[in-house]
């Protein structure tokens, strides 16, 4: 009962406070590096082709689907998984409600619940073939295990604590809590920070090709 | 003072049949979750059992406690087991005062050394606070305590506060107060939290231990399992909208009505252990879920400062609103400041950047 106080009380705050200070920081940092100025005439217009850019890389070329078909099904169903789980669960929503002061309906448990499991199998299939596949083997470092393991860690302990599995139930509520505060902590600062600049690159990635124009 | 009836004799005297009694026996034993076969060895020892003499010490408390025991329950036999026992001192119930009162304590300390319980409700200044914020005949509660319990078979705290300080320890927490269990140390101690405890409860600790010389199996807040060991949640009648998702909003929308889930409503069931949902209360009448109020959590320590009583679990106790707008202020001075740290690096290179001339280029 302590231990659950401590992680909805002191440490919930210590944990946001260092999540919203470094993704604020850090989204600063990137938009304040600014553009060169350009000395050309430019062929079309930016703004147009940035934001088509951000939903086309959402649709995979052919080749990638034949070439790395686990990790774009599985990377697919994670992500659509993580965002039933964290933003379509009832208490969730409470708790979004309570920041932020807006609302939504949610999902019955049981779907969540199903999908959370669905979740975790995405995850520890592509952890396996992280591991398996020699390519992803030596591209993979310290970070990437690190990332995994806090982006699973959540989901596991949070389907633990709405089963009950563990006794009593405060302790395993306050250790999905306290697992949750991980990430806050550890997202801004290694590359889960991509959950805020994705779309961010993939609009300047289009405003580029929309440009056509030499940038010098 | 203790007398030498038994407490089959003093139930026979009140008019309860043999039936009545093994009912008793039975519900006992199912409710300590023990086997059937103990229920001859349950009705044999009650039936043998003396009267045990219980001094009952009230100190930071609202008498809620005592009132749920004594007001509840009268003709079943949970309330004579209540009778039975011999309450030597009690402030609210006892005829005697100022010092006869203590005279009474001390006499019954005297005459059962070693053997007689102690319950306490309400929590205590503690050592090292001021004393003054609640005496009894001039006596800080922390020595009478002390000196009572020294030579008790058994301490019984019964109620949140003197179980785990309850509001009075409640932050700020003015007078300093601590648990039963914070300075009792060398005496076996159950707690029987609940703001008050459901009555059914503590007649079946006194049972308990009257049938079997020994306090009940406690868990690790030291309440007894048998009452304590589900939570309100895993047996709520309202647990199957919960997991349907289906949410009462507000106290009087549709949902409510329906008799939905009362967890965004600040229902505290999930996290708290008690017996409500089962043993009930006013005779078996309800419960503050089925009359539509969510649990507050009143057996679980701190459950004062555990959040609003209407916010729902999942929500943080502290103002995180506050604090993420603190911390986007921050933020953002921490990343103007890179920013400018980046442009002043950016300018900087530029200006030592040294152009080349085709000549020089020839030159080398």
């Amino acid at each position: 009962m302590d231990f659950l106080l401590w992680v909805r009380g002191p440490a919930f705050d210590v944990a946001v406070a260092i999540f919203v200070i470094g993704v604020v920081a850090r989204l600063l940092e990137i938009l304040l590096l600014g553009r060169a100025r350009s000395y050309s005439e430019p062929k079309g217009s930016q703004v147009g082709p940035g934001f088509a850019e951000i939903f086309k890389r959402s649709v995979p070329l052919p080749d990638i689907v034949r070439r790395g078909a686990v990790t774009l099904v599985g990377g697919y169903i994670f992500h659509i998984g993580l965002f039933v789980t964290i933003f379509l669960f009832v208490p969730h929503i409470e708790f979004i409600n309570s920041v932020f002061g807006v609302r939504w309906p949610g999902l019955p448990n049981p779907v969540v619940d199903a999908v959370t499991v669905i979740t975790m199998v995405a995850l520890i299939v592509l952890l396996v073939h992280r591991i398996i596949q020699p390519v992803k083997r030596m591209l993979s470092g310290f970070e990437d295990y690190f990332t995994w393991l806090v982006t699973f860690l959540p989901i596991l302990t949070g389907w633990l604590a709405y089963h009950r599995v563990v006794d009593p139930y405060p302790l395993i509520l306050g250790i999905h809590i306290l697992s949750v505060l991980l990430l806050l902590v550890v997202l801004p600062f290694t590359k889960l920070m991509h959950t805020f600049t994705v779309f961010i690159s993939r609009w300047y990635n289009g405003a580029i090709y929309g440009r056509r124009g030499v940038q010098s | 003072m203790v007398d030498s009836i038994t407490l089959g004799e003093s139930l026979r005297r009140q008019g309860v049949s043999r039936r009545g009694f093994m009912k008793f026996c039975a519900a006992t034993a199912s409710m300590m979750a023990l086997p059937p076969s103990m229920i001859p060895a349950i009705a044999a020892s009650l039936e043998k059992a003396r009267r045990p003499s219980v001094i009952w010490l009230s100190f930071q408390e609202c008498t809620g406690c005592t009132e749920s025991l004594t007001r509840s329950h009268a003709p079943t036999v949970e309330g004579l087991i209540f009778d039975f026992i011999s309450l030597d001192y009690h402030h609210t119930l006892q005829v005697a005062s100022g010092d006869q009162a203590e005279a009474a304590r001390e006499a019954a300390m005297h005459e059962n050394a070693g053997k007689y319980i102690v319950v306490v409700d309400g929590s205590i200044p503690g050592p090292t606070s001021n004393p003054g914020y609640s005496t009894i005949a001039g006596i800080s509660n922390y020595d009478t305590l002390m000196e009572t319990v020294k030579g008790a078979a058994a301490v019984i705290a019964v109620g949140t506060c003197a179980a785990y300080g309850g509001l009075p320890m409640a932050n700020p927490n003015p007078t300093g107060a601590v648990a039963i269990q914070d300075v009792v140390k060398d005496k076996p101690i159950v707690n029987v939290p609940g703001c008050p405890p459901i009555p059914t409860v503590i007649t079946g600790v006194l049972a308990h231990f009257l049938t079997f010389a020994k306090l009940p199996e406690l868990d690790s807040l030291g309440r007894p399992v048998a009452f304590y060991g589900q939570s309100i949640h895993d047996r709520c009648y309202r647990r199957p909208f919960y997991d349907k998702g289906l949410f009462a909003a507000t106290f009087d929308d549709e949902g409510a009505r329906k008799g939905w889930c009362l967890y965004r409503l600040g229902c505290k069931g999930p996290m708290t252990y008690n017996a409500c949902a089962t043993a009930k209360w006013n005779l078996g009448t309800s419960w503050p879920v089925e009359s539509g109020h969510g649990c507050l959590g009143c057996s679980e320590p701190n459950f004062w400062d555990a959040g609003g009583f209407y916010q729902a679990l999942s929500i943080p106790t502290s103002n995180v609103t506050r604090t993420a707008a603190a911390a986007v202020a921050a933020g953002a001075a921490i990343g103007i400041a890179a920013g400018l740290a980046n442009r002043a690096r950016k300018s900087a290179s530029k200006a030592k950047h040294q152009t080349v001339t085709v000549d020089q280029l020839g030159e080398g």
